[in-house]
């Protein structure tokens, strides 16, 4: 479970161009659900899973991870999470344990083959190779990319770079996914696969958290709950627990 | 296998398929880096041999030589100095020395005639150095024709040639007994090219040369400690024409390396913004910069060491021989004994390895700071 | 093979090498000993001061015994002109023993 109280982000603070992407969010993620962040660009959609996915710090507010698995907090502490004061190697560990993320432009590392961008994320976690290897391999088979494992990515379509994207993702065996305009790029087609995608994560137990302003996604009958938002505030949550 | 070592293990994956992506371009610093350590380390093992050999060989130079100096040149020096200098206390003995150059008119040549002592050859006779059989293509018992100073010719027999092992201070030598030095040169009587002086005790060479210098204001000692030390200056590897060549292809090359290093792209901007989304740390990402540098500064420093080795004390230093040569008819033809200076690789190492390594990171330093979400905002 | 597995293979190779090149080259010091007796048994017996690396001129034949005006001897005009003599200084104290 992800619990934000009163959180706010602002840009360049005490300056003329401050300006406040998140306005006092308070909003509970429940765990194995689908939740969407609808609403229009500029509306903090984006830094709102920033702020989620521990890659920026809220201004203020709190932000609490419920169960999660980290090597420096123990069973016992590790009820609620508090992430807005942790130092920044703890913010980068908890993000390649616990998230895994899907990027509007898909962020591959040109050049490099599919398999080996799948396996990016867990290079530095220290993991044997032949390991995270396997894992790479039989998510590109779930995915049906196999066949490029050994292709640099720009040799790959639209739909099957989407692939790799989401392999990517999942690759540490993230509890939480987060996708920001994942669909952005795609047509109908290859959205609906997505989502489909999407509904098989969710059935497996996955958290999903996904931005977007695509009806194809907000409009899908896989989610859980969908947050309206604009100008960084709450408009409205339906479906909610 | 443990968690430290792993991870540097698929960091280094991930940066040698970085460094792959772009296989020409790091596969030619690659190489221009390995030549460059390869010519700086032949010089570094060529000259430490060379030094080495000469310390060793000259350590049974004469303890002392003394010139008569003339109007400002080397002179001959009248028989009577020796004979007071070896009055001198403190000094072993004194041998006068006969020797001089010749030049072969006929095949460019320049030939070192010189009198040893202890009579080894009769007169009629000469030994030689390989050299002088190498450029006048005779070999033992052979004719040797010199012209003397008086332009007739002089037939001397080749007793011996001497073994080619000992062609670094033999190549160029004629050795002849000094009837033959008189007749070709006709010196004046009692009057040699300079005197070696033998002196028991190190700690008096000093004292006497003070002394012969007093004694005999137109004459100069050189002591062996300065023969010595003429030979530990030579190539000294700062000073020197190769060096100033290769001054040029160093700096040449740190400013393509440091250009190629430090111009961090918008690509790899990007690239590093991508890592640190998806979980990298900047440590994580400054680890992956310092393999890349590490992969092409080590692996150039160790081939290009090896391979100087092998160039200089398996091929003899081919590659040096047109610069040595120089204008030499007769250049003698040596192997080296093979001398490994850990001091100077060690700061060929760091001057090579260190900087290179540097200039990758640094500029990856300042772009690894970049918030995790800005691959997420852009 | 995974390809850090290859960078350590080569460089450990390449180390191998080194090491290999080391001990060649303490095994070669200890064969040439006779050869350097030799050779300094032949320094001692003909009372030679100089080692024949370059035979172009006097005095880069015989640099311990030359002057630091020796280019001169040879003609008034001439200059240091053999690429050897880029390689080869006279010993400071006599630079300060000819300098005016």
């Amino acid at each position: 479970m992800i619990e934000l109280s009163s959180v706010t982000k602002t840009f360049n603070a005490d300056r003329h161009n401050q300006f406040t992407a998140v306005d006092d969010v308070s909003l509970t993620i429940e765990p194995g659900r689908l939740t969407i962040l609808k609403g229009p660009s500029g509306s903090g959609k984006t830094t709102l899973l920033a702020l989620i996915g521990c890659m920026a710090r809220p201004t203020s507010g709190r932000i609490r991870l419920h169960n999660i698995r980290t090597s420096f907090f123990t069973e016992a502490e590790n009820s609620a999470l508090d992430i807005t004061s942790l130092p920044e190697r703890f913010l980068t560990e908890i993000r390649r344990t616990t998230f895994g993320f899907i990027f509007q432009q898909f962020n591959l590392v040109k050049g490099i083959s599919a398999l080996e961008n799948i396996m990016l994320p867990a290079y530095p976690t220290g993991e044997n190779q032949a390991d995270f290897r396997r894992r790479a391999l039989e998510l590109m088979e779930l995915f049906s990319v196999s066949r490029h494992a050994a292709s640099p990515v720009e040799w790959l379509s639209g739909g099957e770079l989407q692939r790799v994207a989401i392999a990517r993702a999942l690759v540490n065996n993230p509890a939480i996914i987060i996708a920001d305009e994942p669909t952005a790029h795609l047509d109908s087609k290859l959205s609906g696969e997505f989502m489909e995608m999407v509904g098989n994560l969710k059935s497996e137990g996955k958290t999903i958290l996904i931005a977007s302003h695509d009806p194809l996604v907000y409009d899908s009958v896989l989610a859980d709950t969908v947050v309206g938002m604009r100008d960084g505030r709450i408009t409205g949550i339906t479906g909610a627990a | 296998m443990n968690i430290p070592l792993n991870r540097h293990s698929n960091i280094l994956d991930f940066s040698l398929s970085s460094l792959l992506r772009r296989k020409s371009k790091n596969l030619s610093l690659l190489v221009v880096y390995t030549l460059i350590i390869f010519v700086i380390a032949s010089l570094i093992f060529f000259v430490q041999a060379l030094k080495r050999e000469a310390a060793q060989l000259l350590k049974e130079a004469p303890d002392m030589v003394v010139q008569r100096m003339v109007a400002g040149r080397h002179d001959l020096i009248p028989a009577a100095y020796g004979e007071k200098i070896s009055a001198i206390r403190g000094v072993t003995s004194v041998s006068p020395r006969l020797w001089g150059y010749y030049y072969d008119q006929v095949f460019g040549a320049n030939y070192t005639l010189l009198v040893a002592e202890g009579k080894p050859v009769e007169p009629g006779n000469i030994m030689i150095g390989a050299g002088v059989a190498r450029n006048q293509r005779i070999q033992a018992s052979d004719m040797l024709t010199l012209k003397t100073s008086a332009n007739e010719a002089l037939l001397l027999t080749v007793q011996g040639i001497y073994p080619s092992s000992s062609e670094l201070i033999s190549s160029d030598l004629i050795i002849l007994s000094a009837e033959d030095f008189q007749a070709m040169f006709n010196l004046p009587p009692g009057q040699n090219t300079d005197l070696a002086v033998t002196v028991a005790n190190p700690r008096e060479q000093v004292t006497v040369a003070a002394k012969i210098a007093e004694l005999f204001p137109d004459t100069r000692p050189i002591l062996k400690s300065e023969i010595l030390r003429t030979y530990d200056s030579l190539f000294e590897w700062r000073g020197g024409m190769i060096v100033v060549i290769l001054a040029v292809a160093v700096l040449s090359f740190i400013i393509f390396a440091w250009d190629k290093a430090t111009g961090l792209s918008a690509e790899e901007r990007k690239e590093i913004g991508i890592l640190k989304s998806i979980g990298w740390e900047t440590s994580d990402v400054l680890l992956l910069k310092f393999w890349e540098g590490i992969v092409i500064s080590l692996s150039a420093f160790l081939t290009g060491v090896v391979l100087a080795y092998v160039h200089v004390f398996f091929f003899s230093a081919a590659l040096f021989e047109h610069a040595l040569k120089g204008w030499s008819v007769i250049y003698p033809q040596f192997r080296l004994v093979p001398v490994i200076d850990v001091y100077q690789l060690t700061v060929l190492f760091f001057l090579t390895v260190l900087p290179y390594t540097a200039a990758t990171i640094i500029p990856a330093w300042l772009a690894a700071t970049v918030p995790p979400d800005a691959a997420m905002r852009s | 093979m995974r390809k850090s597995s290859l960078f350590f293979l080569f460089t450990a190779a390449n180390i191998a090498l080194i090491g290999l090149i080391t001990a060649h080259a303490r095994y070669s010091q200890a064969m040439a000993e006779t050869g350097i007796q030799e050779r300094a048994g032949l320094v001692r017996a003909l009372q030679l001061t100089d080692l024949c690396l370059f035979t172009e001129a006097r005095y880069t034949r015989h640099p311990a015994m030359a002057d630091r005006f020796a280019p001169f001897q040879d003609h008034p005009g001439a200059m240091e002109h053999f690429p050897s003599g880029s390689l080869v200084t006279p010993p400071l104290k006599r630079v300060h023993e000819h300098s005016p």
